[in-house]
């Protein structure tokens, strides 16, 4: 799959991506995905808490933290800055 | 009302009272606005209870419109009919009408936030699916416009198979009047079409249900399809027969293959979502309001913490200072009570139960009310205002290096006022033994009864030195917090490293924008709690104060009363005038004492007294520590009690009395490491019933919280041991 590595973890503050797979074996990442982050979602990266972890994103409208080692499953094509 | 016209009332209303006619259920995102509004729609008329044999509140609410009475159920928020949580499966229970002693819904009221369409859509998909009749309130509409959020209420209706969408502003209360008849007419409202989000498992359903015993809903369907034949769904299966039963595997097989259940139907139903908004949303480029430039400033890693922190000091702060004068007022109200009633009745059995009893023990636990109200005047505002996630957020990192999660930490700060609601808000932590340490931190939190312990003791020992902005009481009052989250921590990193050694538990928290409280729901939640803190003082603290009374008064020596008789008239002789007046006090204060270290709780102070005396404490310490053991907050009324009926009766309010306590040989009891020692005593130790009753009910053992109270009392006694030993050395 040509994502290249990318992952919401990996995205820097104030960058977005839309996410174009998600690795759902985990059961932890399928409760995710019940809160909508799913394919197709575009998600901005918008803080960390201190160490940048866990971070917060924001998807449509709502605040959502994880952690990194749950946003490494969310792999995304990142959208270049400035919209 | 007035009586003639309560007469007028026709039977048949008054039976509607006690009955509603309709039932509906309140089903929302959590952080939807869902319980604002609750409160909005039934303001006091509402009652709190639980479902039965879970600790999930249940809040049934009353809403009249003219003659109609509606039941309103406000459930626990959900993200979708698929249940994880504990919360989630009884959201999900009373809203398939499963639920023991509750009534089977006539109606949704569907509690959808403008700011939030995205997942609060994907809820409100699947329950069009339950084939009642749903109303839709879209909530904070205000804060949409302020984002540039425009939406076409019309689309969004037809989308929706017709339901109707009512725009509410809680804060205003625009949209309420029209949104309470619509839900007390619930039943003439259609029941929607359904939306066919996911053609194959609409025809996976239909395959299911050939040859069914009886009926089916669709929405159970699709929860049998999506989450398999697990528990809940036992009763769906019974109804579907065994035939049917046994096409299910195969049919989930076809229709799922590898992929998830849980994972597909996320993913083809937020792509509806995401067509829908498409078609009813618009964004016009974002206004930043000062809502995004506070909430952009705290989220940056190293403000937030920092904000974190100073707001928790200023809570502290103020429920010290802000309360002070209030205080003051009960207990010169409460000593002045007292002491007339003594002059008006004279001295005797009834008088001292009344005025050395009742009033100096439920008085004494009153005049913290001030305080309490204040701390949960804060813990209100500060979870209404969606703060209390982002504390979570902003901890997890250092919650994990204790084994713990950020979920952890609305446990334990909701702790600090009381661990009961504490303890029992650890159901949103899915991680059985990251719970289980979550409720042994807890208890170690400062709660709202510790408080009267500690600031009577500060008060009364501790110098109001200025340092810096604060003085040196708040700040003793800061480092007693502190010591308590430590400790907390400590016990939880030390259960997770040993008995309760487990993977690593998981963490997703929705980060709700910060808004403002709405000042009529903090009230409500205010007057809850007030409430349920004078029941305790009017009810468990009144009754421990009359036994408390009543162990120190009996029994009777028949000595005494001729002893003092004889001493006065000896005093008569040589003395005269306010000599004499003095020495006819000091006489009744010794033979006071005597009375009261003679009395049944004087023994049994007396008979502990070796047990405590490594800590500095002397029977009547001992005595009060002992009576205290049902409920902490008892210890001042004990205290009250004692040194009411003991031999400093004449220094006034308690804590001069107190300060003159001495031991046989003149030494102060009170003394700073004695005190020290005395607030580590309580900063640990589990005396409250009402903790350990709710720790066995959320456990569901009896070790934990036999464990958690022998844990807890051994680490204040030898915190007080060490504090008096080292301080006195």
């Amino acid at each position: 799959m040509a994502i290249n590595g990318n992952t919401l973890a990996s995205l820097k503050r104030g960058q977005k991506g839309i996410i174009k797979f998600v690795d759902a074996v985990d059961p932890q990442v399928q409760r995710l995905m019940v809160l909508g982050l799913v394919e197709g979602a575009e998600v901005e990266h918008r803080s960390s808490a201190i160490g940048g972890d866990p971070m917060e994103f924001r998807l449509f409208g709502c605040g959502i933290s994880l952690r990194q080692e749950h946003a490494r499953h969310f792999h995304i094509l990142p959208v270049a800055a400035g919209d | 009302m007035t009586k003639s016209a309560e007469i007028r009332i026709p039977p048949n209303e008054i039976t509607l009272s006690r009955r509603a006619d309709v039932s509906v259920v309140v089903v929302g995102n959590p952080n939807s606005g869902k319980s604002t509004l609750f409160n909005r729609l039934t303001g006091l008329k509402q009652r709190i209870g639980n479902y039965p044999g879970v600790t999930v509140e249940r809040h049934i609410g009353t809403l009249r419109v003219d003659d109609k009475v509606t039941e309103l159920v406000d459930l626990p928020g959900t993200h979708s009919l698929s249940a994880h949580s504990l919360e989630e499966h009884i959201a999900v229970d009373v809203i398939f009408g499963r639920m023991p002693g509750t009534r089977e819904p006539d109606g949704v009221l569907a509690v959808l936030d403008a700011t939030n369409l995205y997942q609060g859509l994907f809820l409100v998909q699947q329950l069009i699916d339950l084939e009642l009749p749903v109303v839709v309130a879209l909530t904070m509409t205000d804060a949409a416009e302020e984002n540039g959020i425009g939406i076409d209420f019309e689309t969004l209706s037809r989308t929706l198979g017709g339901v109707p969408i009512y725009p509410v502003v809680a804060t205003t209360g625009a949209g309420l009047d029209k949104l309470r008849h619509a839900i007390a007419d619930i039943r003439s409202v259609p029941v929607p079409d359904r939306i066919v989000v996911w053609p194959e498992l609409t025809d996976a359903a239909a395959q299911l249900t050939e040859g069914a015993n009886e009926p089916i809903r669709f929405a159970e369907l699709e929860r049998l399809l999506i989450d398999g034949p697990i528990d809940a769904n036992q009763a769906i299966l019974a109804k579907l027969g065994d035939a049917a039963s046994e096409r299910l595997e195969p049919i989930r097989d076809e229709l799922f293959g590898l992929e998830p259940p849980i994972a597909r139907d996320a993913r083809i139903r937020y792509a509806w979502v995401r067509d829908v908004l498409a078609t009813v949303q618009r964004s016009a480029p974002r206004f930043y309001s000062w809502r995004h430039r506070v909430t952009g400033f705290l989220n940056r890693p190293v403000p937030g913490t920092v904000g974190l922190f100073i707001v928790m000091a200023i809570v502290f702060q103020a429920v010290f200072a802000w309360a002070t004068p209030i205080m003051d007022l009960i207990d010169t109200a409460t000593a002045s009570l007292g002491a007339s009633i003594i002059e008006s009745f004279g001295e005797g059995a009834m008088s001292s139960l009344i005025a050395d009893g009742i009033i100096a023990g439920v008085g004494s636990v009153v005049i913290f009310l001030p305080q309490i109200l204040i701390l949960f005047l804060f813990i209100i505002l500060l979870e209404d205002s969606g703060y209390l996630a982002r504390a979570a957020y902003l901890m997890d990192r250092a919650m994990r290096s204790v084994g713990l999660s950020g979920q952890s930490i609305i446990p334990m700060i909701s702790s600090f006022a009381c661990a009961v609601p504490g303890i029992m808000a650890t159901r949103v932590i899915p991680n059985r033994r990251d719970r289980i340490a979550t409720i042994l931190a807890a208890p170690f939190m400062t709660c709202s009864a510790r408080l009267p312990v500690y600031a009577l003791l500060i008060a009364a020992f501790v110098p109001a030195n200025k340092v810096g902005f604060m003085n040196l009481q708040g700040l003793v009052l800061f480092g007693l917090y502190l010591f308590g989250i430590v400790a907390g921590i400590l016990t939880a990193l030390l259960m997770r490293k040993t008995a309760l050694r487990g993977p690593k538990p998981p963490f997703a928290l929705m980060l709700p924008e910060f808004r403002r409280p709405n000042l009529q729901t903090v009230f409500i939640q205010l007057l809850g709690r007030a409430k349920v803190f004078l029941y305790r003082a009017g009810t468990v603290i009144f009754a421990v104060a009359v036994i408390v009374w009543a162990l120190a008064y009996y029994p009777r020596s028949d000595e005494i009363g001729p002893e003092v008789e004889r001493q006065k008239t000896q005093a008569a002789y040589s003395l005269s005038g306010e000599a004499l007046d003095d020495a006819y006090q000091r006489i009744e204060n010794l033979a006071a004492a005597a009375q009261m270290e003679q009395s049944w709780l004087g023994r049994a102070g007396h008979f502990v007294e070796p047990v405590f005396a490594p800590l500095g404490w002397d029977w009547r310490v001992s005595s009060a520590v002992i009576a205290g053991f049902p409920a902490r907050e008892v210890v001042i009324a004990v205290l009250g009690t004692v040194y009411a009926v003991g031999d400093d009766a004449d220094e006034g309010t308690l804590s001069g009395r107190l300060k003159a306590s001495a031991w046989p040989d003149g030494r102060r009891v009170f003394t700073l490491p004695m005190v020290i020692g005395l607030l580590i005593f309580y900063a640990c130790c589990l005396q409250c019933a009402a903790t350990l009753a709710v720790i066995r009910r959320e456990t569901n053992t009896w070790r934990w919280p036999v464990f958690a109270w022998a844990y807890m009392t051994a680490i204040g006694y030898l915190g007080a041991l060490l504090a008096f030993q080292l301080g006195s050395a």
